[in-house]
Formats: structure tokens, sequence, C-alpha cells
């Protein structure tokens, strides 16, 4: 290429792309290029009309300096071959949540779990004093008391076209509620003999309009259940002891992680073990999927587009999966008592891909970033760290809580493609379903029982927002699928609301 | 060797006779009627006492009986909405240190108050200067008495060095020095041991606040993040103040009460 000249030195690099394919064959770039002239050449090899920003790593680390300084300060051998990977970047940001927009009492126990509806509107909580309310995030009200449940409200779930609500308690019940009018539909539904652990809706890409999910409890079952049906279908048991939490995989299997230290995977047709995944010495706690975005959202995108039939939502929620799962097989991640985490493909092996060590307690939480880039997990050890989510590799640790991380979540971006060559910021709420899209993250959130939440920022790799208010522990916290707004709620009986 | 062990070693030898099993299914199967035989036949004071003893047995074995029944009252136990709601993950684990509600009672109570605290003990004795100084004589000729002596409790800072004697006129006995107190916290009911960081107030005088004198009522500082109290900022909070309820002197331990 003609940018080699006689002046600076150059270095032999190889340009991938994030699963790893080469762009092109190993080139000389010189070592004064930065970032920038270095989008400019994959903009040019790609034969991109418009012109993208791009963000580099190289061995996981983004590359900021150009890349004469980098390999000066990693000491990296100009001999070899170097790797660098190129992401598409976000072309706009949305503003970081980094105030309390309200304060809305209401519950009269602790808040046990907060869960914003699939598109982003709605937002339901439910608590220890046994109610499932509904909040009104226009104007921060509280909009439907559902009360039915005999105690404790342990989890809820919003199917992923948004029809649906429903909620586990610890009596072992569970209750299908109606958005809409807050009103439950049926009668509870008696099966488990104790509390429900976990509630997980089939993906709206596999069967539309939802009507199956499937519920662990403490009792070491886990049940699909179907709403129309208002019965239990098949009940998955194996499990020797307390099932902690249970998902609906895009591929249409169920996985449950257990406290007898293994996960299990079940076909849903019939209710069959199809693979037992072993690897863990003590409970496993969390379970995580790098498609969980795409299924939580379902065919709900940034457009806040209706769907008028279920066929129609069906082929969008498929769409908008398969863009996210990419040609990789869909990976688990499972968080454990044992101090460690199982990266897993559980649709090819069942040897685990990578064991992730580095926690010094129990890792309570893992969850991963909409587009499967990264892996976060919450331990006890009052950390959280942050890791590849392809290979499994460590990347970095977030230090500043004072108490056991409970919860942690991945804000969501859209980057958008314009037909044009400048980029603007540019509200949610336009319809830009011309542009194609994909999901990103930049930021982490967390909560905690020090009683805050922070936000971090995955680039820097430092704390970004520090979020005080709460008075006490706080269980539960959720960003709304668009990004825009965080909820929380913790044992001082109060919802928080956050936003930009 | 006793003589009951004979039909033991003679068992172990040879084992039970043939009929042994069927003798004594006969005699259990017997001993009803034996029982109901005597339970009408005796008169006076040995039917009462007969029939106190039969049916103190019939309570418990009824009682046992219950015991092991399924009970279909066990339910409502379950049913009953406790206090204190955690998440699904934390159900399982109970060992998890409950330090954490003072923190957020205590911050509604500050709300409540939003004054001056109360401190559990308003009114302490006087102790007058003879009592909490001994005067210690010195010179060649111990004619000087310039020199004191501490009689109470006292808090000595960790990084304190003694002055030359020439220049000393207060002496902490090492022997009264004490670096921990048991304080209790009153809404939780319990007690910990914790380090003492220093001596806030004591209410006998400014100069026994800074000599570190721990008398009944005295305000210390202690060290309480093993509690993990949290501010609302997400700190950890460090010290807090108690006041001593007892007297250290007499008793050779400090007890405190934190003040919420």
């Amino acid at each position: 290429m003609e940018i080699e000249t006689e002046t600076t030195n150059n270095v032999m690099c190889l340009l991938t792309d994030p699963e790893g394919n080469p762009l092109g064959a190993p080139m000389y770039f010189p070592q004064n290029a930065g970032p920038q002239q270095l989008s400019q050449i994959v903009n040019k090899l790609l034969n991109n009309e418009e012109k993208l920003p791009y963000a580099f790593y190289i061995s996981d680390h983004e590359l900021l300096v150009p890349l004469g300084s980098y390999l000066e300060k990693h000491k990296v051998s100009v001999e070899k071959v170097l790797s660098i990977v190129y992401q598409p970047q976000a072309v706009f940001r949305i503003r970081p949540v980094n105030r309390c927009s309200a304060t809305i009492a209401g519950h009269t126990e602790a808040v046990l779990s907060v869960a914003f509806s699939p598109d982003g509107r709605q937002l339901a909580s439910g608590s220890g004093d046994t109610t499932v309310r509904l909040w009104d995030l226009n104007t921060q009200t509280p909009m439907f008391k559902c009360t039915g449940h005999k105690n404790w409200v342990l989890c809820i779930a919003w199917s992923a076209d948004g029809k649906h609500l429903v909620s586990g308690s610890k009596a072992g019940e569970l209750q299908c509620w109606d958005p809409q009018t807050g009103k439950p539909s049926g009668n509870p539904l008696s099966g488990h003999k104790k509390w429900i652990t976990g509630i997980s809706w089939e993906p709206v890409h596999l069967n539309a309009p939802c009507r199956r999910f499937v519920s662990a409890s403490k009792d070491g079952d886990a049940r699909i259940w179907d709403v129309s049906l208002r019965k239990c279908v098949i009940c998955l048991s194996g499990h020797t002891l307390a099932v902690t939490c249970v998902k609906w995989g895009g591929d249409g299997v169920i996985y449950t992680g257990s406290q007898d230290c293994t996960i299990k995977v079940w076909e849903t047709t019939q209710g069959k073990l199809i693979r037992e995944l072993k690897g863990h010495g003590h409970w496993v706690n969390s379970l995580a999927l790098s498609t969980e975005y795409a299924l939580r959202t379902g065919a709900f995108d940034h457009t806040g587009k209706q769907y008028s039939s279920p066929e129609e939502m069906k082929k969008a929620a498929l769409e908008r999966y398969n863009k996210i799962k990419g040609n990789a097989p869909e990976r688990l991640v499972s968080g454990s008592d044992d101090f460690t985490m199982f990266l897993w493909e559980p649709a090819v092996s069942k040897q685990p891909k990578t064991r992730m060590t580095g926690h010094q307690q129990l890792v309570n939480h893992v969850y991963f970033s909409p587009d499967g880039q990264w892996v976060a997990s919450a331990s006890f050890d009052k950390s959280i760290k942050l890791w590849n989510g392809t290979t499994g590799k460590f990347v970095a640790v977030f230090r500043g809580h004072v108490g056991p991380v409970y919860q942690i979540r991945f804000e969501l971006i859209y980057c958008f493609r314009y037909p044009s060559n400048f980029y603007c910021v540019v509200d949610m709420s336009c319809c830009m379903s011309l542009y194609s899209w994909s999901a990103d993250s930049r930021l982490l959130l967390s909560g905690s029982k020090d009683s805050t939440l922070k936000v971090w920022d995955i680039r820097t790799q430092k704390l970004k927002q520090d979020l005080p208010g709460h008075a006490d522990e706080v269980f539960a916290v959720d960003w709304s699928p668009d990004g825009e707004k965080v909820a929380s709620g913790g044992k001082d009986r109060v919802l928080k609301l956050w936003m930009g | 060797m006793p003589q009951g062990d004979y039909i033991e070693l003679h068992r172990k030898r040879n084992g039970y006779r043939l009929d042994h099993f069927e003798r004594k299914r006969k005699k259990e199967a017997r001993e009803v009627h034996k029982r109901s035989e005597i339970a009408q036949k005796a008169l006076g004071i040995k039917g009462k006492m007969f029939a106190k003893k039969r049916y103190a047995e019939k309570a418990l074995m009824k009682k046992t009986l219950a015991m092991h029944e399924e009970s279909s009252s066990r339910r409502k136990v379950d049913d009953e909405v406790q206090e204190g709601a955690v998440p699904a993950y934390l159900l399982d684990r109970e060992n998890t240190t409950r330090a954490k509600v003072l923190s957020n009672t205590i911050k509604q109570k500050r709300k409540e108050k939003a004054g001056k605290w109360e401190v559990p003990l308003p009114k302490v004795r006087p102790v007058a200067e003879d009592e909490m100084f001994k005067v210690i004589r010195s010179g060649k000729r111990r004619t000087k008495q310039w020199k004191r002596m501490v009689t109470k409790a006292t808090f000595v800072g960790p990084g304190f060095t003694r002055k030359p004697p020439k220049y000393e006129r207060f002496i902490r006995p090492s022997g009264l020095r004490f670096t921990k107190a048991h304080v209790t916290h009153p809404e939780l009911k319990c007690t910990f041991n914790l380090e003492i960081i220093g001596v806030k107030k004591n209410p006998n005088g400014p100069m026994y606040t800074s000599l570190g004198v721990i008398t009944k009522g005295t305000i210390i500082e202690v060290n309480v993040s093993e509690l993990g109290l949290v501010t609302p900022a997400g700190k950890v909070v460090w010290g807090k103040y108690a006041q001593v309820t007892n007297n250290p002197e007499n008793d050779g331990c400090i007890n405190a009460v934190l003040l919420v």
C-alpha cells in the first residue's frame, strides 16, 4: 500500500472481525497510525459506502493511541503479526443515567424484583408485602396494585410480547396478570411445593403469541406452564436439589441450574433431558445466555413499532434473534458458589469452553452484554469482573462497592448506520426503522448491599457514576430495554427511577 | 460377670432359642389383657396410682402419634407472611449477617428525631478529684506531691509514648487501660466486642476527656466497621459513639450502648 513510507517504522498487522475472520491478508501499517487511520482502512477494505467509526482491540484492550506508542507501552514484539480486532461503534450515545428522577413509595415491604416490559413502556415490581405493582412511567406514579399472592412475591417476568406478566411467590404459586388492567387472569397456578426461584418465558420467535413459560422452584423441579390452558404442561424433574435459575434458550431448549452443582438442558416438547453440564463444585447460582437480550425484548426495538398479528411479530423477532446471535452457537455462562464461572456452548459440546476464575467469593449474578461481547459477573467479594464473552478471558475488574454486589445489568444502545456521512444525536423515539442497527453497550449497572447503585464505563474500565439514594440494600435493578431508564428497588421499600 | 450378661453371652454363642420370638410375641400380646385385669382389680390408692400412670402414658402416646402424623396445620406456619423479605437468591443464605438491619433503622430514627441525641444515661454521679486521682509522692525525701495517678479506667491511644518521669504529671496505670468495649445495639439487642477509637466526652470535665478517662456515662467512639453499616452515599461507617453504662474500674470491662 502507498501509506508505507521510509521515515516511519512499520508493523505487520492482521485485521480481524470479532468472530476472528481475517480481513484481507496481513499488512504493514505505519507505527504512527491511530484508531482514526485504521478505521479509514477498514471502511475502505469493507467497501462501506458510509464511513463508520470503529473501535480497535488488541488482545481485548482497546487501542486509543497510535500503534507505535501502544507497542512501546505494552512491549509487544514487532517481529510478530499483530492481530487487531475491529468492532463497529455506536454512532450516538444516550446520556447515561445520573440522577434519581423519582422515588415512589407504595410497597410496604422490601421490593424483591423489578422488571421493565419488553417494549420499555411499563414497569412492574414484586415485593415482600405480597403484592405486585405496576407503575406508570410517564407520571411516575403507581398504576395498579395487584393482590392475590399469599406470600412474598419473589420473581416477576414479562412475556416477550408484553401481553402477560407472571409472578411467583414464596408460597410456591404462580399468578398471571393482565398488565393493561392489573387484574389477575384466572386463579393462581399451583404445583410447586416450595418457593419459586425463577421464571422464563418461551421466546417469541419460537412461538407467537407467547403461551408457555417455565418456572423453577426450591423443591427441585422446573415446570412448564401454559397460560391459555392455565395448567402445568410438563414437569421437568431430575435435579436433586433446589433449582436456582432457569432460562428458555433461543434454540428451543431450557437450561436449568441447580444447587446439586449441575446444569441440565431440557427439550421442551416432551420434557426430555438432553444434556447435563457438569463442572461446578458447588451450587450454580445464575445462568446467562448470549442471546438473552433478543429473547427478552422479542420483536420490540427502538422504533416502538406495534405488530398487528402474532405471525408478523414472530418473523420480526426471529430476524432480530438471528442478527444478535450471528453465526456462532448460543453461549451460556454459569456462575457458582465455588467462586468460578464456566462458559459453555451447550449446542456443541457438554464440556465447558473455559473456566473463569478470579473471584474471591461466590458469584451471585452473571450477565451477558446485549451483543454477547462481554460477560459481567457480580460477586459477594464486592467486585464486578468483566470477561470476554466469546473466549472467556478476563478483561477488567470494577471495585468500589463496599458490600456484596447483588445484581448487574448492561445498558443497551443501538448502533445505527446512517445513509449519509454524518453522525448526529438522535432521539430514541424517532422512527429509524430504515437504518440497520446492532446492539451495543458501554455501561454496566450494579446494585449492591451497600445501598448504592453504580454505573461503570466498560471503555475506560472505571466508575462512571455513583448513584446513592437508597436507604438500605438494593435487591433488584433493571435497565429499560431502550436504555433510557433504570429502576431499582430494595429493602427500604421504595422504588427509584433513574434517568439521564 | 453380672448375672444378666450370661444370657447375652449365651445368645452370642448359640443364638436365640428357637421359639424365642414366638414366645416374645405371645407375651406382648398377652400384656394388654394382663394390664386390663390389673386395672379392673386394683382398688383404692393403687387403683388411683395405676390410672394416673396409665393416663400419662396414653397422653404421651397421643402426642408422639400426632408428632409423626403428616399435619395439616404445618402449612399455616409456612403461609404466614414474615417480616424482612429477601429476594430468591438470598433465601438459602441464612447465615448472612443481619447487621445491615441497623443501618436502615438508624437512618429512620435519625429522620424522626432530626435533633440532638438523647443519651441513655442523662445524669451521672459527679466524681471528685480526690476519687479520680491518687497523689503520688516523689523526690528523694518523698516530699514532692505533684504527681497524680488516675484511679479510673482509661483509654490510651496506640501511638502513645510516655514522657520522661520527671515531666509526667499524670500516670495512667497500664492495668486499667482498655482497648475494647462491649457495645450493645439497643434496637438489635445484640452486643459486639468493638475496638475503642477514642474518648469523645467525659461528663466530669474536659481534662478527663483529654486524659482519656472512662467512667460511667462517658461517651466513647468505637470502631463499627465490622457491623457493615453504610452511609446514604454508600461509604462504610467507621466510627460511632457509644455511652458507657457500667463502672469500668469496678468491673474490669467496659459495657456501652451505641447511640443511634
